[in-house]
Protein backbone atom coordinates (compact mmCIF):
# COMPACT_ATOMS: atom_id res chain seq x y z
CA UNK A 1 0.00 0.00 0.00
CA UNK A 2 1.25 3.37 -0.53
CA UNK A 3 2.79 5.10 2.19
CA UNK A 4 2.97 8.92 2.84
CA UNK A 5 6.09 9.54 5.29
CA UNK A 6 5.99 6.79 7.97
CA UNK A 7 2.49 5.56 7.73
CA UNK A 8 0.29 3.90 4.81
CA UNK A 9 -2.52 6.52 3.22
CA UNK A 10 -5.19 4.15 5.34
CA UNK A 11 -3.86 4.57 8.54
CA UNK A 12 -3.32 8.73 7.60
CA UNK A 13 -7.10 8.23 6.48
CA UNK A 14 -8.01 7.12 9.98
CA UNK A 15 -6.12 9.74 11.42
CA UNK A 16 -7.06 12.42 9.82
CA UNK A 17 -11.21 11.96 9.56
CA UNK A 18 -11.83 9.22 13.02
CA UNK A 19 -14.61 7.38 12.69
CA UNK A 20 -17.09 7.24 15.80
CA UNK A 21 -14.96 9.35 17.82
CA UNK A 22 -16.16 11.10 20.94
CA UNK A 23 -17.85 10.42 24.68
CA UNK A 24 -20.45 8.15 24.81
CA UNK A 25 -23.78 9.17 26.67
CA UNK A 26 -24.64 5.77 29.02
CA UNK A 27 -22.65 3.34 27.71
CA UNK A 28 -22.87 -0.21 28.49
CA UNK A 29 -19.24 -0.98 28.80
CA UNK A 30 -16.31 1.06 29.01
CA UNK A 31 -12.52 -0.09 27.89
CA UNK A 32 -9.63 1.98 29.51
CA UNK A 33 -6.35 0.75 28.65
CA UNK A 34 -2.94 2.11 27.53
CA UNK A 35 -1.08 4.58 30.48
CA UNK A 36 -0.20 7.97 29.75
CA UNK A 37 2.98 8.17 31.18
CA UNK A 38 4.20 6.25 27.87
CA UNK A 39 2.10 8.05 25.66
CA UNK A 40 -1.00 6.61 24.33
CA UNK A 41 -4.51 6.09 25.91
CA UNK A 42 -6.92 4.90 24.69
CA UNK A 43 -11.18 4.64 25.97
CA UNK A 44 -13.69 2.55 24.65
CA UNK A 45 -17.42 2.77 24.57
CA UNK A 46 -19.85 0.42 23.22
CA UNK A 47 -24.03 0.23 23.64
CA UNK A 48 -25.06 -3.20 23.50
CA UNK A 49 -28.30 -4.14 21.73
CA UNK A 50 -30.18 -7.07 19.79
CA UNK A 51 -30.23 -7.93 16.14
CA UNK A 52 -33.58 -9.55 14.72
CA UNK A 53 -32.20 -13.20 15.39
CA UNK A 54 -32.35 -11.67 19.07
CA UNK A 55 -28.83 -11.92 19.34
CA UNK A 56 -26.60 -9.88 21.49
CA UNK A 57 -24.57 -6.83 18.92
CA UNK A 58 -22.30 -3.96 19.35
CA UNK A 59 -24.78 -1.72 18.62
CA UNK A 60 -22.67 1.55 18.89
CA UNK A 61 -19.17 2.29 19.42
CA UNK A 62 -17.04 5.30 20.33
CA UNK A 63 -14.05 5.93 21.19
CA UNK A 64 -11.61 8.87 23.14
CA UNK A 65 -7.96 8.51 22.34
CA UNK A 66 -4.70 10.59 23.43
CA UNK A 67 -1.99 9.55 21.40
CA UNK A 68 -0.21 9.41 18.32
CA UNK A 69 -0.61 9.11 14.48
CA UNK A 70 -0.96 5.00 14.82
CA UNK A 71 -2.88 5.20 18.50
CA UNK A 72 -5.89 7.36 16.64
CA UNK A 73 -6.12 5.15 13.63
CA UNK A 74 -6.24 2.14 15.43
CA UNK A 75 -8.72 3.10 17.54
CA UNK A 76 -10.77 4.27 14.83
CA UNK A 77 -10.21 1.23 12.45
CA UNK A 78 -11.62 -0.95 15.49
CA UNK A 79 -14.92 0.86 16.15
CA UNK A 80 -15.92 0.30 12.30
CA UNK A 81 -14.79 -3.13 12.12
CA UNK A 82 -16.76 -4.46 15.45
CA UNK A 83 -20.05 -2.10 14.73
CA UNK A 84 -23.59 -4.58 14.96
CA UNK A 85 -20.71 -7.13 14.91
CA UNK A 86 -22.44 -10.12 17.28
CA UNK A 87 -20.89 -9.73 21.08
CA UNK A 88 -19.96 -13.51 20.44
CA UNK A 89 -17.73 -12.72 17.36
CA UNK A 90 -16.34 -9.45 18.85
CA UNK A 91 -15.24 -11.51 21.97
CA UNK A 92 -12.85 -13.49 19.08
CA UNK A 93 -11.65 -10.47 17.53
CA UNK A 94 -8.10 -10.24 16.63
CA UNK A 95 -5.86 -7.27 16.70
CA UNK A 96 -4.38 -8.97 13.46
CA UNK A 97 -7.44 -7.47 11.35
CA UNK A 98 -6.92 -4.02 12.78
CA UNK A 99 -3.22 -4.32 10.93
CA UNK A 100 -4.14 -5.75 7.67
CA UNK A 101 -7.16 -3.25 7.09
CA UNK A 102 -4.71 -0.40 7.82
CA UNK A 103 -2.13 -2.31 4.99
CA UNK A 104 0.26 -2.12 8.11
CA UNK A 105 2.18 0.14 10.80
CA UNK A 106 5.73 0.27 11.52
CA UNK A 107 7.04 -2.28 13.70
CA UNK A 108 7.28 -0.01 16.74
CA UNK A 109 4.02 0.68 16.58
CA UNK A 110 2.42 -2.88 16.72
CA UNK A 111 1.62 -2.17 19.98
CA UNK A 112 -0.99 0.23 19.53
CA UNK A 113 -3.50 -2.49 17.91
CA UNK A 114 -2.73 -4.61 21.13
CA UNK A 115 -4.00 -1.47 23.26
CA UNK A 116 -7.19 -1.12 20.58
CA UNK A 117 -8.25 -4.76 20.77
CA UNK A 118 -7.51 -4.50 24.74
CA UNK A 119 -9.77 -1.57 24.84
CA UNK A 120 -12.38 -3.40 23.55
CA UNK A 121 -12.25 -6.40 25.36
CA UNK A 122 -11.92 -4.50 28.54
CA UNK A 123 -14.75 -2.68 27.37
CA UNK A 124 -17.32 -6.26 26.96
CA UNK A 125 -15.81 -7.39 30.28
CA UNK A 126 -17.16 -4.26 32.11
CA UNK A 127 -20.51 -4.76 29.93
CA UNK A 128 -20.78 -8.60 31.23
CA UNK A 129 -19.21 -7.35 34.50
CA UNK A 130 -22.03 -4.60 35.11
CA UNK A 131 -25.27 -7.64 34.02
CA UNK A 132 -23.54 -9.85 36.62
CA UNK A 133 -22.91 -12.27 33.62
CA UNK A 134 -20.58 -15.19 33.32
CA UNK A 135 -17.05 -14.32 32.13
CA UNK A 136 -15.56 -16.24 28.98
CA UNK A 137 -12.55 -17.88 29.83
CA UNK A 138 -11.04 -16.08 26.87
CA UNK A 139 -11.77 -12.61 27.83
CA UNK A 140 -10.99 -12.68 31.76
CA UNK A 141 -7.53 -14.25 30.68
CA UNK A 142 -6.79 -10.63 28.12
CA UNK A 143 -8.24 -9.60 31.51
CA UNK A 144 -6.04 -10.45 33.88
CA UNK A 145 -3.08 -9.82 31.45
CA UNK A 146 -4.29 -6.43 31.09
CA UNK A 147 -4.43 -5.70 34.43
CA UNK A 148 -0.49 -7.52 34.93
CA UNK A 149 0.48 -5.30 31.99
CA UNK A 150 -0.57 -2.42 33.73
CA UNK A 151 0.84 -2.61 37.04
CA UNK A 152 4.14 -3.90 34.93
CA UNK A 153 4.11 -0.45 33.39
CA UNK A 154 3.53 1.33 36.80
CA UNK A 155 6.16 -0.45 38.47
CA UNK A 156 8.88 -0.40 35.32
CA UNK A 157 8.20 3.90 35.40
CA UNK A 158 8.31 4.12 39.28
CA UNK A 159 11.96 2.30 38.94
CA UNK A 160 12.19 5.00 36.31
CA UNK A 161 11.52 7.82 38.03
CA UNK A 162 13.96 6.64 40.69
CA UNK A 163 17.28 7.41 38.37
CA UNK A 164 15.75 10.34 37.78
CA UNK A 165 15.52 11.24 41.14
CA UNK A 166 18.75 9.90 42.15
CA UNK A 167 20.46 12.17 39.21
CA UNK A 168 18.84 14.84 40.91
CA UNK A 169 20.16 14.22 44.22
CA UNK A 170 24.02 13.82 42.97
CA UNK B 1 -0.50 22.06 -2.42
CA UNK B 2 1.15 25.37 -0.79
CA UNK B 3 5.01 25.86 -1.20
CA UNK B 4 6.54 23.07 2.22
CA UNK B 5 7.65 25.20 5.38
CA UNK B 6 10.56 23.84 6.85
CA UNK B 7 10.59 24.86 10.56
CA UNK B 8 13.09 22.38 11.93
CA UNK B 9 16.55 24.02 11.35
CA UNK B 10 17.33 22.78 14.45
CA UNK B 11 17.80 19.18 13.41
CA UNK B 12 19.57 20.75 9.92
CA UNK B 13 19.86 22.95 7.68
CA UNK B 14 20.08 23.28 3.81
CA UNK B 15 23.52 24.16 2.25
CA UNK B 16 23.53 27.59 0.80
CA UNK B 17 23.67 27.83 -2.63
CA UNK B 18 27.14 30.40 -1.95
CA UNK B 19 28.09 27.53 -0.23
CA UNK B 20 27.50 24.72 -2.81
CA UNK B 21 29.23 26.85 -5.27
CA UNK B 22 32.53 26.78 -2.98
CA UNK B 23 32.63 23.19 -2.23
CA UNK B 24 32.10 22.00 -5.87
CA UNK B 25 35.96 22.78 -7.40
CA UNK B 26 37.22 20.51 -4.71
CA UNK B 27 34.67 17.85 -4.82
CA UNK B 28 36.60 17.25 -9.00
CA UNK B 29 39.46 19.26 -10.06
CA UNK B 30 40.45 20.15 -6.87
CA UNK B 31 40.31 16.58 -5.37
CA UNK B 32 44.07 16.31 -3.71
CA UNK B 33 45.05 14.89 -0.80
CA UNK B 34 46.09 17.31 1.81
CA UNK B 35 48.96 14.72 2.43
CA UNK B 36 50.53 14.52 -1.13
CA UNK B 37 54.08 16.07 -1.96
CA UNK B 38 52.47 17.50 -5.90
CA UNK B 39 50.91 20.55 -6.71
CA UNK B 40 47.39 18.37 -6.35
CA UNK B 41 47.96 17.80 -2.70
CA UNK B 42 49.72 21.58 -2.09
CA UNK B 43 46.58 22.69 -3.63
CA UNK B 44 44.09 20.89 -1.14
CA UNK B 45 46.76 21.64 1.62
CA UNK B 46 45.87 25.45 1.21
CA UNK B 47 42.35 25.34 0.97
CA UNK B 48 42.28 23.25 4.11
CA UNK B 49 44.95 26.07 6.41
CA UNK B 50 42.80 28.94 4.75
CA UNK B 51 39.78 27.09 5.62
CA UNK B 52 41.20 26.78 9.43
CA UNK B 53 41.53 30.37 9.62
CA UNK B 54 38.26 31.41 8.75
CA UNK B 55 36.60 28.95 11.59
CA UNK B 56 38.71 29.73 13.81
CA UNK B 57 38.48 33.50 13.54
CA UNK B 58 34.58 32.84 14.09
CA UNK B 59 35.57 31.99 17.67
CA UNK B 60 38.55 34.41 18.61
CA UNK B 61 40.91 31.13 18.32
CA UNK B 62 44.03 30.69 16.96
CA UNK B 63 44.22 28.38 13.71
CA UNK B 64 46.46 25.66 15.28
CA UNK B 65 43.41 25.15 17.48
CA UNK B 66 40.94 23.86 15.42
CA UNK B 67 40.75 20.33 14.72
CA UNK B 68 38.18 19.54 11.83
CA UNK B 69 36.69 16.56 12.74
CA UNK B 70 33.30 14.57 10.63
CA UNK B 71 30.43 15.32 13.03
CA UNK B 72 29.34 17.24 16.03
CA UNK B 73 29.48 14.35 18.00
CA UNK B 74 32.93 13.00 16.90
CA UNK B 75 34.24 16.17 18.70
CA UNK B 76 32.24 16.09 21.30
CA UNK B 77 33.35 12.36 21.78
CA UNK B 78 37.09 13.69 21.13
CA UNK B 79 36.89 16.24 23.52
CA UNK B 80 35.09 13.90 26.35
CA UNK B 81 37.07 10.51 26.22
CA UNK B 82 40.10 12.43 25.21
CA UNK B 83 40.49 14.88 27.76
CA UNK B 84 39.64 11.78 30.54
CA UNK B 85 42.24 9.28 29.23
CA UNK B 86 44.84 11.97 28.64
CA UNK B 87 44.29 13.38 32.68
CA UNK B 88 43.16 10.52 34.20
CA UNK B 89 46.38 10.53 36.20
CA UNK B 90 45.47 13.92 37.67
CA UNK B 91 41.45 12.89 38.38
CA UNK B 92 38.61 10.79 37.21
CA UNK B 93 35.63 13.00 37.91
CA UNK B 94 33.74 14.89 35.17
CA UNK B 95 30.95 17.32 35.39
CA UNK B 96 28.01 17.82 32.80
CA UNK B 97 24.60 19.45 32.80
CA UNK B 98 21.60 16.76 33.05
CA UNK B 99 20.26 18.30 29.60
CA UNK B 100 23.00 17.51 27.05
CA UNK B 101 22.69 16.07 24.07
CA UNK B 102 22.89 12.42 23.89
CA UNK B 103 26.94 11.84 22.49
CA UNK B 104 27.62 13.64 25.39
CA UNK B 105 25.49 11.68 27.81
CA UNK B 106 26.13 8.39 26.11
CA UNK B 107 30.27 9.16 26.48
CA UNK B 108 29.59 9.70 29.77
CA UNK B 109 27.52 6.99 30.71
CA UNK B 110 30.34 4.42 28.68
CA UNK B 111 32.98 6.09 30.90
CA UNK B 112 31.47 5.57 33.99
CA UNK B 113 32.09 1.81 32.77
CA UNK B 114 35.91 2.85 32.31
CA UNK B 115 36.32 3.78 36.19
CA UNK B 116 35.57 7.69 35.67
CA UNK B 117 33.06 9.58 37.88
CA UNK B 118 30.46 11.74 36.81
CA UNK B 119 28.17 14.07 37.96
CA UNK B 120 25.34 15.43 36.31
CA UNK B 121 23.96 18.88 37.68
CA UNK B 122 20.35 19.81 37.37
CA UNK B 123 18.72 22.95 35.70
CA UNK B 124 16.45 25.23 36.77
CA UNK B 125 12.60 25.44 35.00
CA UNK B 126 14.41 26.98 32.00
CA UNK B 127 17.17 24.65 31.80
CA UNK B 128 19.43 27.16 33.01
CA UNK B 129 22.20 25.68 34.81
CA UNK B 130 23.35 27.54 38.22
CA UNK B 131 26.90 28.80 38.07
CA UNK B 132 27.37 28.33 41.65
CA UNK B 133 26.90 24.56 41.67
CA UNK B 134 29.30 24.20 39.10
CA UNK B 135 31.41 25.80 41.58
CA UNK B 136 30.38 23.42 44.31
CA UNK B 137 30.96 20.34 42.14
CA UNK B 138 34.17 21.00 41.73
CA UNK B 139 36.15 18.54 43.28
CA UNK B 140 40.21 18.16 44.07
CA UNK B 141 39.97 15.38 41.07
CA UNK B 142 38.01 16.99 38.97
CA UNK B 143 39.72 17.60 35.70
CA UNK B 144 36.32 18.34 32.91
CA UNK B 145 33.45 20.68 33.25
CA UNK B 146 31.41 20.30 30.43
CA UNK B 147 28.30 22.41 29.76
CA UNK B 148 26.68 22.67 26.52
CA UNK B 149 26.28 26.59 25.09
CA UNK B 150 22.32 26.57 24.07
CA UNK B 151 20.33 23.18 24.48
CA UNK B 152 19.08 21.64 20.84
CA UNK B 153 15.52 21.04 22.41
CA UNK B 154 14.52 24.20 24.13
CA UNK B 155 17.01 26.55 23.05
CA UNK B 156 18.13 27.55 26.53
CA UNK B 157 21.22 29.55 26.36
CA UNK B 158 23.30 29.08 29.48
CA UNK B 159 25.65 31.52 31.46
CA UNK B 160 28.98 29.68 29.88
CA UNK B 161 31.12 32.64 30.87
CA UNK B 162 30.58 32.89 34.12
CA UNK B 163 31.25 29.07 34.38
CA UNK B 164 34.38 29.44 32.18
CA UNK B 165 35.34 31.51 34.85
CA UNK B 166 35.07 29.48 37.81
CA UNK B 167 36.55 26.54 35.79
CA UNK B 168 40.04 28.75 35.10
CA UNK B 169 39.75 29.69 38.18
CA UNK B 170 39.49 26.32 39.55
CA UNK B 171 42.73 24.95 36.68
CA UNK B 172 39.25 22.54 35.33
CA UNK B 173 39.26 22.47 31.46
CA UNK B 174 35.95 23.72 30.85
CA UNK B 175 34.16 22.03 27.34
CA UNK B 176 31.55 23.64 25.71
CA UNK B 177 28.82 21.93 23.09
CA UNK B 178 27.90 24.80 20.58
CA UNK B 179 26.55 23.10 17.85
CA UNK B 180 23.35 24.86 18.43
CA UNK B 181 25.14 28.35 19.08
CA UNK B 182 27.65 28.71 16.36
CA UNK B 183 27.49 30.78 13.77
CA UNK B 184 24.15 32.13 15.52
CA UNK B 185 25.35 33.93 18.43
CA UNK B 186 28.96 35.82 19.55
CA UNK B 187 31.70 33.44 20.47
CA UNK B 188 34.65 34.41 22.21
CA UNK B 189 36.78 31.45 23.17
CA UNK B 190 39.09 34.02 25.24
CA UNK B 191 36.68 35.63 26.48
CA UNK B 192 34.80 32.94 27.86
CA UNK B 193 37.42 31.10 29.22
CA UNK B 194 36.72 28.09 27.06
CA UNK B 195 39.46 25.31 26.40
CA UNK B 196 37.38 22.85 23.98
CA UNK B 197 34.78 24.21 21.97
CA UNK B 198 32.43 22.12 19.41
CA UNK B 199 31.20 23.24 16.32
CA UNK B 200 28.99 21.47 14.18
CA UNK B 201 28.71 22.88 10.36
CA UNK B 202 24.87 21.18 8.97
CA UNK B 203 23.25 23.50 11.64
CA UNK B 204 24.40 26.66 10.02
CA UNK B 205 24.04 26.24 5.95
CA UNK B 206 26.96 24.09 5.98
CA UNK B 207 27.42 20.52 4.27
CA UNK B 208 26.95 17.46 6.84
CA UNK B 209 29.51 15.43 7.44
CA UNK B 210 32.05 17.92 8.93
CA UNK B 211 32.47 19.48 12.32
CA UNK B 212 35.26 21.25 14.12
CA UNK B 213 36.70 21.03 17.92
CA UNK B 214 38.51 23.79 18.97
CA UNK B 215 41.20 22.76 21.52
CA UNK B 216 43.20 25.62 23.36
CA UNK B 217 47.20 25.03 23.06
CA UNK B 218 48.67 23.83 25.71
CA UNK B 219 45.37 21.37 26.26
CA UNK B 220 46.35 17.65 27.46
CA UNK B 221 44.12 15.23 25.06
CA UNK B 222 44.30 11.87 23.48
CA UNK B 223 43.32 11.08 20.02
CA UNK B 224 40.65 8.62 19.29
CA UNK B 225 41.20 7.50 15.63
CA UNK B 226 45.14 6.69 15.05
CA UNK B 227 46.65 6.44 11.59
CA UNK B 228 48.30 8.94 9.83
CA UNK B 229 48.68 11.47 11.75
CA UNK B 230 46.38 14.29 10.34
CA UNK B 231 45.08 17.13 12.28
CA UNK B 232 48.04 17.27 14.48
CA UNK B 233 47.99 14.04 15.28
CA UNK B 234 44.26 14.40 16.71
CA UNK B 235 42.33 12.82 13.82
CA UNK B 236 43.86 10.77 11.46
CA UNK B 237 41.56 10.38 8.66
CA UNK B 238 41.87 11.54 5.06
CA UNK B 239 40.64 15.38 5.41
CA UNK B 240 37.13 15.78 3.56
CA UNK B 241 38.29 19.24 2.10
CA UNK B 242 35.19 19.97 0.07
CA UNK B 243 33.11 19.61 3.34
CA UNK B 244 36.05 22.12 4.85
CA UNK B 245 35.85 24.62 2.52
CA UNK B 246 32.23 24.48 2.47
CA UNK B 247 32.03 24.70 6.89
CA UNK B 248 34.33 27.55 5.92
CA UNK B 249 32.47 29.44 3.61
CA UNK B 250 28.91 28.93 6.08
CA UNK B 251 30.97 31.09 8.44
CA UNK B 252 31.90 33.51 6.69
CA UNK B 253 28.45 33.98 5.55
CA UNK B 254 27.89 33.68 9.17
CA UNK B 255 30.04 36.14 10.55
CA UNK B 256 28.80 38.89 8.12
CA UNK B 257 25.20 37.96 8.31
CA UNK B 258 24.72 37.17 11.71
CA UNK B 259 23.87 40.29 14.04
CA UNK B 260 21.55 41.27 10.96
CA UNK B 261 20.05 37.71 11.02
CA UNK B 262 20.05 36.99 14.62
CA UNK B 263 17.79 40.39 15.10
CA UNK B 264 15.12 39.07 12.00
CA UNK B 265 14.84 35.60 13.57
CA UNK B 266 13.95 37.21 16.91
CA UNK B 267 11.40 39.13 16.03
CA UNK B 268 10.23 36.14 13.80
CA UNK B 269 10.42 34.07 17.02
CA UNK B 270 8.84 36.25 19.06
CA UNK B 271 5.65 36.69 16.85
CA UNK B 272 5.36 32.85 16.91
CA UNK B 273 5.86 32.69 20.80
CA UNK B 274 3.44 35.30 21.68
CA UNK B 275 0.71 34.42 18.59
CA UNK B 276 0.57 30.23 19.84
CA UNK B 277 0.30 31.15 23.61
CA UNK B 278 -2.45 33.67 23.07
CA UNK B 279 -4.17 31.69 20.28
CA UNK B 280 -3.74 28.39 22.27
CA UNK B 281 -5.26 27.67 25.38
CA UNK B 282 -3.08 25.60 27.76
CA UNK B 283 -0.09 25.95 26.01
CA UNK B 284 2.97 26.70 27.96
CA UNK B 285 6.86 27.64 26.38
CA UNK B 286 10.03 25.38 27.41
CA UNK B 287 12.87 27.14 28.01
CA UNK B 288 13.95 30.87 28.99
CA UNK B 289 11.62 33.29 27.73
CA UNK B 290 14.70 35.94 26.87
CA UNK B 291 17.69 33.66 27.35
CA UNK B 292 17.13 32.06 24.66
CA UNK B 293 18.67 30.84 20.98
CA UNK B 294 16.95 33.07 18.11
CA UNK B 295 15.71 30.52 16.10
CA UNK B 296 13.89 28.03 18.70
CA UNK B 297 10.34 28.15 19.96
CA UNK B 298 9.42 25.00 22.02
CA UNK B 299 5.92 24.07 23.38
CA UNK B 300 3.55 21.83 25.67
CA UNK B 301 0.11 21.76 24.84
CA UNK B 302 -2.32 19.58 27.70
CA UNK B 303 -3.74 16.69 26.61
CA UNK B 304 -1.93 16.22 22.98
CA UNK B 305 0.35 14.22 21.83
CA UNK B 306 3.66 15.11 19.86
CA UNK B 307 3.91 12.70 17.06
CA UNK B 308 0.24 13.68 15.96
CA UNK B 309 0.74 17.00 15.99
CA UNK B 310 4.02 16.98 13.60
CA UNK B 311 2.52 14.47 11.52
CA UNK B 312 -0.53 16.56 11.30
CA UNK B 313 1.35 19.69 10.48
CA UNK B 314 3.62 18.08 8.15
CA UNK B 315 -0.03 17.01 6.08
CA UNK B 316 -0.16 20.80 6.28
CA UNK B 317 3.13 21.43 4.46
CA UNK B 318 4.95 22.22 7.73
CA UNK B 319 8.15 20.62 9.09
CA UNK B 320 8.59 20.47 13.29
CA UNK B 321 9.80 18.14 15.61
CA UNK B 322 8.83 16.87 18.82
CA UNK B 323 10.52 14.96 22.31
CA UNK B 324 7.39 12.71 23.14
CA UNK B 325 8.73 9.34 23.69
CA UNK B 326 5.91 8.20 20.72
CA UNK B 327 8.78 9.67 18.33
CA UNK B 328 11.12 7.86 19.59
CA UNK B 329 12.71 4.40 19.56
CA UNK B 330 12.87 4.21 23.38
CA UNK B 331 9.20 5.19 24.10
CA UNK B 332 10.20 7.00 26.85
CA UNK B 333 9.92 11.17 26.48
CA UNK B 334 12.82 13.92 26.39
CA UNK B 335 15.26 13.71 28.89
CA UNK B 336 15.58 17.41 28.48
CA UNK B 337 12.01 18.01 29.24
CA UNK B 338 12.27 15.78 32.13
CA UNK B 339 14.92 17.72 34.11
CA UNK B 340 13.05 20.92 33.44
CA UNK B 341 10.30 19.23 35.84
CA UNK B 342 7.96 18.69 32.79
CA UNK B 343 5.46 15.21 33.98
CA UNK B 344 5.97 12.72 31.15
CA UNK B 345 2.31 12.95 29.92
CA UNK B 346 3.44 16.73 29.83
CA UNK B 347 6.63 16.10 27.57
CA UNK B 348 4.59 14.22 25.49
CA UNK B 349 2.91 16.94 24.44
CA UNK B 350 6.11 19.16 23.41
CA UNK B 351 6.52 20.52 19.61
CA UNK B 352 9.31 22.30 18.89
CA UNK B 353 9.29 24.97 15.89
CA UNK B 354 12.97 25.88 14.87
CA UNK B 355 13.31 28.85 12.37
CA UNK B 356 16.00 29.52 10.19
CA UNK B 357 17.91 32.17 7.02
CA UNK B 358 14.52 30.82 4.41
CA UNK B 359 11.80 31.51 7.52
CA UNK B 360 9.37 34.55 6.32
CA UNK B 361 6.52 36.14 8.18
CA UNK B 362 3.88 34.61 6.58
CA UNK B 363 5.41 31.25 7.02
CA UNK B 364 4.86 32.18 10.39
CA UNK B 365 1.49 33.97 9.87
CA UNK B 366 0.72 30.45 8.22
CA UNK B 367 1.76 27.94 11.66
CA UNK B 368 -0.42 30.44 13.78
CA UNK B 369 -3.22 30.28 11.33
CA UNK B 370 -3.25 26.02 11.22
CA UNK B 371 -1.45 25.03 14.24
CA UNK B 372 -4.32 26.25 16.52
CA UNK B 373 -6.74 24.10 14.48
CA UNK B 374 -4.34 20.89 14.69
CA UNK B 375 -4.32 21.23 18.42
CA UNK B 376 -8.21 21.84 18.84
CA UNK B 377 -8.88 18.73 16.76
CA UNK B 378 -6.55 16.66 18.79
CA UNK B 379 -8.02 17.98 21.47
CA UNK B 380 -11.41 16.86 20.50
CA UNK B 381 -10.47 13.44 20.33
CA UNK B 382 -8.73 13.33 23.76
CA UNK B 383 -9.98 11.75 26.51
CA UNK B 384 -8.73 14.29 28.74
CA UNK B 385 -9.45 17.48 27.87
CA UNK B 386 -11.29 20.18 30.39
Amino acid sequence: MKRIGLYTRKVIEHFQKPHNWGKMKNPDGVGKVGNIICGDVMWLYIKVGKDKKGREIIKDVKFETFGCVAAIATSSVITDLVKEKPLEEALEFDRKEIVKELGGLPPVKIHCSVLAADALYEAIYDYLKKQKREIPERLLKAHQRIERDKKEIEKRYKEWIKIEEEMYKK
Amino acid sequence: MRKKIYMDYAATTPVDPRVVKAMLPYLSKKFGNTMSLHSFGQEAKQALEESREVVANLMGAKPNEIIFTSSATESNNLALKGIAFANKEKGRHIIISQIEHPCIMESARWLETQGFEVTRLKVDKYGLVDPEDVKKAIKKNTILVLIMHANNEIGTIEPIEEIGRICKERGVYFHTDAAQTFGKIPIDVNKMNIDLLTASSHKMYGPKGVAALFVREGTKIEPLIHGGGHEAGLRSSTVNVSAIVGLAKACEICKKEMKKEGQRLIKLRDKLIKGILEKIPDSHLNGHPKNRLPNNANFWFSFVEGESMVIQLDLLGIAASTGSACSSAKLEPSHVLLAIGLKPQEAHGSLRLSLGRWTTEKEIDYVLEVLPEVVKKLRKISPFKK
